[in-house]
């Protein structure tokens, strides 16, 4: 009996010899980096912060949204709350769920466009520390472009000539992406190569105040662009989904390939030895490029949690460049935003990251504020037009016209427009 | 002692009681209390950050009366007409065919069984991933196998196509659940006693005719069971559709039935957010639509079926 006992109590009594540190639990969504975080990042933070500890405890991603509310509401959520860009996580500060991070030191490594995916309407507030953003862009086949003597092209013409070179080729699929899963289409396509023509983050504001319309000027040229990718889509893309289409050219059966830098790590997994390449949106009628870097995840503190010092220093240290490194060399393809200086090692993530020197820079067109509607909701509207245009089952005008209506039908600064 | 001669009065049964009582309870709790449930939710509704109040019919005007929703929703509605008449018009038949080669008691008809039946004891989940690979454009075996019978015309993205997806679907389902029909028609050819078959042989009649004017008249209870089965299964269809082209039904909502259509409206997808109340009232119209073809089937057809006793 004793023999069970004493080793029993010990277990109970072991939490109370640390009492002094305090633990802090991380909400995310990110069950994938589970690994990273547990034998990299946290390792690194607990070394400089003795009396912290860091928990870092992820649900699956279909799933965070609403686990995470529920947690919420009945007090058990971590200290640390992993946030999503824009209107999910606004929703939650205005819920008082999320302290707010004024105030904290780290916040001046960021600028205005990085904050603006977790902060109030009025630019004022800031509730999460910009973690990491995707960059679009191309990625291609070095081996295919140099058996065909190709070069990275710079602007769309090029872009096209080498496009149906490749085709003409026969050997290779001369753009790999699939219409299927729809948010290709809008994400990979239309928010790829379409920023350079509504100039980045004027286009993007004009349609916030309403001075710019979808089915108007760069937004509806963007459209046309898509269109003209049509050709050169693999057989059968109407049927291609994102896993296939990345299948396709990991296997080395496609020269180019619309990405998001996220991909950059999963081709890296799927096939080691593919020479990968990349090279930015092409410029288009002359104009100078601007890339998508999209705001794709953030960190908060649960107003709720009971340490909020300890959450500070961490978050803290998460807008530092020892936290930049790491993280960007433990998952190739997401950037993080701070304007510290950080070495990437990947070249092509260290490729994508120069974009951020010679292009513009704006994020997808309906994740701030357009997307508050339920339904219609502006960017599932994107995905649908953007993959029936592909399709051949609607003209860039009725893709613009169909958008711009649905935008109007409860966005009052489009109302009428 | 003298008693009163008193009638000696029937106890209540409680047995009765006592062996109904778990299946009442159970199902009151997992299907009659959660359907009035979501009736009842279908009836609220709630203003931005306040608190849930009653609405009356408001969401079901809104669903009925407004494009936003209506469209969607007689989409779904005629998809899932189409998704129903292609059951009835394919699975069915062909089931009972198959019931019928397989009652000559054919060598192997346990094996014939048994492998036409797999596929509905699959998972939905198996056969949407297996049918996705085997209709994949860039390496399903659809390629391979059409090539050298001189059919590429027929190489085609089926699940891509606005005109093609919603068809391959019900294909694909009538595919998986033909062993249901199949069986119940055979349980029923089964019953049907070997002296009429002796009867019609000497009486000098054929297969076919042995089919019209015997086997075909004692089975019409089941063909009734198996419509109405079919019919409930159809509109309650979810699984095959998410399974195999996502919530978003595509291409342009070409495959969307009520079921999908319920699921983006009730739990939201991507950046849409869930609206749990016209998602109930979007439950509401399935379960009206679902009832009124029952009560059709039950007033015109059930009633004339008379069983015939063997």
């Amino acid at each position: 009996m004793n023999r069970t006992l004493i080793p029993l109590s010990l277990l109970l009594l072991a939490p109370l010899a640390g009492a002094q540190t305090t633990t802090l639990t991380i909400e995310s969504w990110r069950n994938d980096d589970l690994k990273v975080w547990r034998d990299s990042i946290i390792p690194a933070f607990e070394k400089q912060n003795p009396d912290i500890r860091v928990v870092f405890s992820p649900s699956a991603p279909a799933e965070y949204n609403a686990v995470l509310d529920a947690k919420l509401k009945a007090g058990t959520a971590g200290d640390l709350i992993t946030c999503r860009p824009f209107d999910k996580s606004l929703e939650l500060f205005n819920a008082k769920r999320l302290s707010s991070l004024n105030g904290l030191a780290g916040l001046n490594n960021f600028d205005a466009v990085a904050k603006a995916a977790w902060s109030t309407d009025d630019g004022k507030t800031t509730f999460c520390i910009p973690m990491a953003s995707v960059i679009h862009g191309f990625l291609y086949n070095k081996a295919a472009f140099k058996e065909l003597g190709l070069s990275e092209p710079t602007t769309e013409a090029q872009f096209l000539a080498a496009m149906t070179k490749i085709k003409a080729s026969g050997k290779y699929e001369p753009l790999v992406m699939g219409t299927k899963d729809q948010w290709e289409s809008a994400t990979m396509g239309y928010q790829n190569i379409g920023p350079t023509l509504w100039n980045g983050e004027t286009g993007r504001k004009g349609l916030i105040s309403g001075s710019a319309q979808y089915n108007k000027g760069g937004f509806l040229q963007a459209f046309q662009a898509l269109e003209r990718w049509k050709p050169f889509l693999p057989r059968g893309y109407q049927a291609l989904a994102y896993p296939d289409a990345q299948n396709l050219f990991a296997q080395g059966r496609g020269a180019v390939y619309p990405a998001g830098s996220w991909d950059i790590g999963t081709f890296r997994q799927m096939n080691p030895k593919l020479e990968l390449g990349a090279f930015a949106p092409y410029s288009i009628s002359g104009k100078k490029c601007v890339i998508d870097d999209h705001p794709d995840i953030g960190l908060g503190i649960n107003a709720a949690s009971k340490n909020q010092a300890a959450a500070r220093t961490f978050l803290t240290w998460v807008a530092s460049d020892a936290f930049a490194t790491l993280y960007a060399n433990a998952l190739p393809g997401f950037f993080p935003l701070a304007n510290v200086k950080y070495t990437v090692t990947d070249p092509v993530a260290q490729e994508f990251l120069q974009w951020r020197a010679q292009c513009g820079k704006s994020f997808r067109s309906s994740y701030q504020i357009l997307s508050r509607n339920a339904n219609p909701n502006n960017e599932n509207d994107l995905w649908n037009v953007s993959s029936q245009l592909l399709n051949g089952a609607m003209t860039p005008q009725a893709a613009g016209d169909l958008v711009q209506k649905n935008l109007a039908s409860w966005y009052a600064p489009q109302k009428g427009k | 002692m003298l008693q009163p001669p008193r009638r000696a009065r029937r106890p209540f049964p409680w047995h009765i009681v006592v062996f109904l009582a778990p299946a009442v309870l159970i199902y009151t709790a997992v299907m009659i209390y959660p359907i009035l449930a979501s009736l009842w939710l279908s009836l609220q509704t709630q203003v931005e950050g306040g608190a849930e109040r009653f609405a009356g019919l408001a969401n079901y005007r809104r669903l009925l009366g407004s494009e936003l929703y209506a469209q969607p929703l007689w989409n779904a509605v005629r998809n899932n007409l189409v998704f129903f008449a292609i059951h009835m018009l394919v699975q069915n038949p062909v089931g009972l065919l198959l019931a019928v080669l397989l009652s000559f008691r054919l060598r192997g008809a346990a094996l014939y069984r048994t492998l036409l039946f797999t596929p509905t004891v699959l998972s939905v989940v198996i056969i949407g991933f297996a049918w996705k690979l085997i209709l994949n454009p860039a390496w399903g075996v659809q390629r391979g196998l059409l090539e050298p019978l001189g059919l590429q015309a027929l190489d085609q993205p089926w699940l891509g196509l606005p005109g093609s997806a919603l068809p391959t679907l019900s294909l694909i389902s009538v595919w998986q659940n033909i062993g249901i029909p199949m069986l119940l028609f055979l349980a029923a050819l089964v019953r049907i006693p070997d002296e009429l078959y002796e009867a019609a042989r000497l009486d000098g009649a054929g297969g076919w005719r042995i089919f019209r004017s015997i086997q075909l008249p004692l089975i019409l209870p089941t063909v009734g069971i198996v419509s109405v089965l079919t019919f409930v299964g159809n509109f309650n269809a979810f699984d095959l559709i998410y399974s195999v082209q996502g919530a978003l039904a595509g291409p342009n909502f070409a495959s969307d039935i009520l079921g999908t259509l319920f699921y983006r409206t009730f739990f939201g997808y991507q950046l849409q957010s869930g609206d749990e109340y016209m998602g109930a009232a979007v439950a509401g119209v399935m379960l009206g639509i679902i009832l009124t073809g029952l009560l059709l089937y039950l007033a015109a057809v059930q009633r004339r079926l008379t069983e015939v006793e063997l």
